[in-house]
């Protein structure tokens, strides 16, 4: 929140101008009945998407010419809100013209480009982005229909956030490789969620296979396990400050076993390491003596001198050895 | 030509009220609580207002009315404070209320169920759209704190039997709230009938001014304030009395009240021509007996024509209305009460509310009858409910195969 969003916008000023003209008169409006296309010798396809129960729903109708599989005429008939009904009219003007393959690979993005009145305006406010998807779906399963294959065929990856046409492989990768760690971030990066918000988590617009919190979730984990793995590596090569916590531990109980648990196992003492601490100028070694050696003046001094200069000899500069 | 028809949403202010406002706004601006005249010139008009108001509900002089900035403030006030008196200090622990409150009962729900561990539950509706008074007794249990139940509803203008509900709590020591701002200037309200502990009512509704509501409490029961600060309205609502707003929510009140058997009449008179005219469309519905219906409102479903697009077309002529299908939120779901009423999804998302005022003209209605139905036929031209050429082979839908409800 801020000034401009004190009073919350007012969604139809924010349309374009062309999404209000084909709102108010749809071009392409309209059926193709079988009669006609049975005396031009086209083929007919009919596809539906979506439904009254819905809140929106499109009819998409396509004249085909056999022959070069060239969309000679399309109409549309649609349920819903003034973005719907304008998105499918520019949906079946992108058709006409084009075959079958080509129409095929008009997105939402094509659609919603076609209703802005420059290039450098949104055509609808984001909350409204999602309606032309509609339009891009109906194409996809009326292609299919006519090339009789699967719809699912000409997606060749998971989309995530359909509103801006973002991957499952895009969101992976960026999560990764800016080290992002929250959905604000990821919108930032990708505009993905940042529109209809379905893709963020269920129980939005729409139920979605794939949510943007999840993907998140997954994805740090899998960055944590990536720093594991690489931090192991580093420390079995022995480099001691890349390595973990536990290999650190196990490092420091090397050293003390090698070269200063017998000393003070002679003098009837021993010591334990309690934790280890990271900061990036020290790493702090935090031990507790046991037997004799608890409470022996020399805890403080010579011997502690010794295990901080074995420790910092074998290991790294960078050590402190604090006796709790 | 235009037209008003949102008045559930908020009203026109009456140029009475408006007059009556005026000369405490850069007149007589004195602070009633100064003990200069400045202060207490604004004396008298505030206890003619008062006077108002009370006359208007039928409280008697034992109870308090105490006004606030809205319902919202109102509704927020009665469920928070019962926590803080009876639950965080006390032993009860839970809430009745419906699935069909204004977002200012359901949210402040939602906010003590989940940070102050209330139990609270959410009562549906019948097909009419009515809570009934037994379904409020079978949920009353021996730590029930509050009973909340709107007296009108917002959307459908269905009228709640607040009287019997208000038994069956009285029959089992509960406080009863209702949030009669759908009520209180529409129809009869006569608290003292009856036992209401609170009731929450807002001056916009009626052609008062916005910014001022008031809370109706029952013999001037203890409640913790919401606002603290000064000793205002006897230290139960902190901050300088809105002087304006007090003398005009009285007056507008006044004016709702007077008569009002024959205002309701007039109005429901032309909300019934609309509505009958509107009936005769194919494929139409309206939510509710309109015996049990505030006078002023219609909610009908249109198959065939979605809420938002019909709104545009309404808006063009440059006639308001609403719609609780918002295509616009995020959350898609269908307008909330008709789902709560057992309307199947379709109409749902057909929902358009009409709801007049006592200043709706004959012509407005002729007007509305003449677009409304063009609307209807224009947008179901476009409609793919209605087209004639169905689906080629494999091209049909399964209902809603993208959208979840």
């Amino acid at each position: 929140m801020a000034k401009n969003d004190m009073l919350g916008e007012s969604l139809w000023d924010a349309y374009s101008n062309k999404v209000t003209t084909l709102m108010n008169n749809p071009q392409h409006q309209g059926e193709i009945f079988p009669e006609e296309v049975e005396k031009n010798g086209t083929k007919l396809i009919v596809a539906d998407f979506g439904a009254e129960s819905c809140g929106d729903a499109v009819r998409l109708y396509w004249e085909v010419d056999p022959k070069d599989d060239k969309i000679v005429n399309s109409k549309f008939k649609s349920f819903g809100c003034g973005t719907a009904i304008a998105s499918s009219d520019v949906m079946t003007e992108l058709c006409i013209g084009k075959t079958v393959q080509e129409a095929v690979k008009i997105t939402n993005i094509d659609v919603e480009f076609a209703l802005r009145d420059d290039a450098d305006t949104p055509a609808v406010p984001p909350q409204k982005m999602h309606c032309s998807v509609m339009a891009y779906d109906v194409i996809k399963k009326a292609a299919g229909m006519y090339l009789g294959v699967d719809e699912a065929t000409f997606e060749t990856e998971v989309i995530v956030c359909e509103c801006a046409r973002v991957s499952l492989t895009t969101l992976q990768e960026v999560i990764k490789l800016n080290d992002l760690t929250t959905v604000e971030q990821i919108t930032d990066y990708t505009k993905a969620g940042g529109f209809c918000k379905s893709c963020i988590k269920p129980g939005g617009h729409e139920e979605r296979e794939w949510y943007l919190e999840d993907i998140l979730v997954d994805t740090r984990k899998e960055i944590d396990a990536e720093r594991m793995a690489a931090a192991a590596d580093a420390g079995s090569k022995g480099d001691f400050e890349t390595m973990t916590l536990v290999q650190k531990i196990k490092a420091i109980d090397a050293v003390v076993d090698e070269n200063i648990r017998q000393f003070l196992v002679m003098d009837g003492g021993d010591m334990e390491v309690i934790d280890v601490k990271t900061s990036d100028e020290n790493i702090d070694v935090y031990i507790r003596y046991l037997g004799a050696c608890n409470g022996c003046a020399s805890s403080s001094t010579g011997t502690l001198y010794a295990i901080e200069s074995s420790l910092k000899e074998k290991l790294s500069q960078k050590i402190r050895v604090l006796p709790i | 030509m235009q037209a008003y028809l949102d008045n559930n949403a908020t009203t026109q202010m009456d140029p009475k009220v408006l007059e009556a406002m005026l000369p405490y706004m850069a007149e007589m601006f004195g602070n009633p609580n100064s003990l200069h005249k400045f202060g207490t010139k604004t004396h008298p008009a505030l206890r003619k207002a008062i006077d108002q108001v009370y006359t208007g509900i039928g409280a008697n002089d034992n109870d308090d009315i105490v006004f606030t900035s809205c319902a919202t403030e109102s509704n927020n006030w009665v469920l928070k404070s019962i926590w803080s008196d009876l639950m965080q200090h006390g032993d009860k622990n839970h809430i009745v209320t419906t699935e069909i409150e204004h977002p200012s009962i359901l949210a402040t729900c939602k906010y003590l169920e989940e940070n102050c561990g209330v139990k609270v539950t959410y009562l549906p509706v019948n097909e009419q759209g009515v809570i009934e008074a037994h379904t409020v007794k079978s949920f009353i249990t021996d730590r029930t704190a509050l009973v909340s139940v709107m007296w009108a509803n917002n959307e459908t203008g269905m009228i709640f039997p607040i009287k019997e509900i208000s038994d069956v709590c009285k029959e089992k020591g509960v406080l009863l709230h209702t949030d009669a701002v759908q009520a209180v200037g529409k129809i009869p309200v006569n608290v003292s009938d009856m036992d209401i502990a609170f009731m929450s009512f807002s001056a916009h509704k009626f052609h008062g001014p916005k910014g001022v509501g008031a809370l109706y409490i029952k013999n001037s029961r203890k409640l913790t304030p919401l606002l603290h600060g000064g000793d205002q309205m006897g230290g139960r609502r902190s901050g300088t009395l809105n002087v304006p707003g007090i003398i005009g929510m009285g007056m507008a009140l006044e004016i709702a009240t007077t008569d009002m058997e024959t205002k309701m009449a007039a109005i429901a008179e032309k909300r019934n021509r609309i509505e009958d005219a509107l009936l005769k469309l194919e494929d139409v519905f309206v939510v509710g007996d309109r015996a049990n219906r505030t006078p002023n409102t219609i909610l009908i479903s249109v198959r065939g024509v979605e809420g938002e697009g019909m709104l545009w077309d309404l808006n063009n002529a440059m006639i308001g209305a609403s719609t609780g299908s918002a295509c616009a939120s995020e959350d898609l779901e269908g307008n909330t009460v008709m789902l709560a009423i057992g309307a199947d999804n379709e109409l749902a998302h057909t929902g358009m509310r009409l709801s007049l005022s006592r200043f709706t003209t004959d012509e407005e209605v002729d007007f509305v009858i003449k677009t409304f139905t063009e609307g209807v036929n224009r947008l179901r031209a476009i409609s793919s409910s209605y087209a004639k050429v169905g689906p080629t082979e494999g091209g049909e839908v399964r209902e809603c195969e993208l959208h979840h409800h």
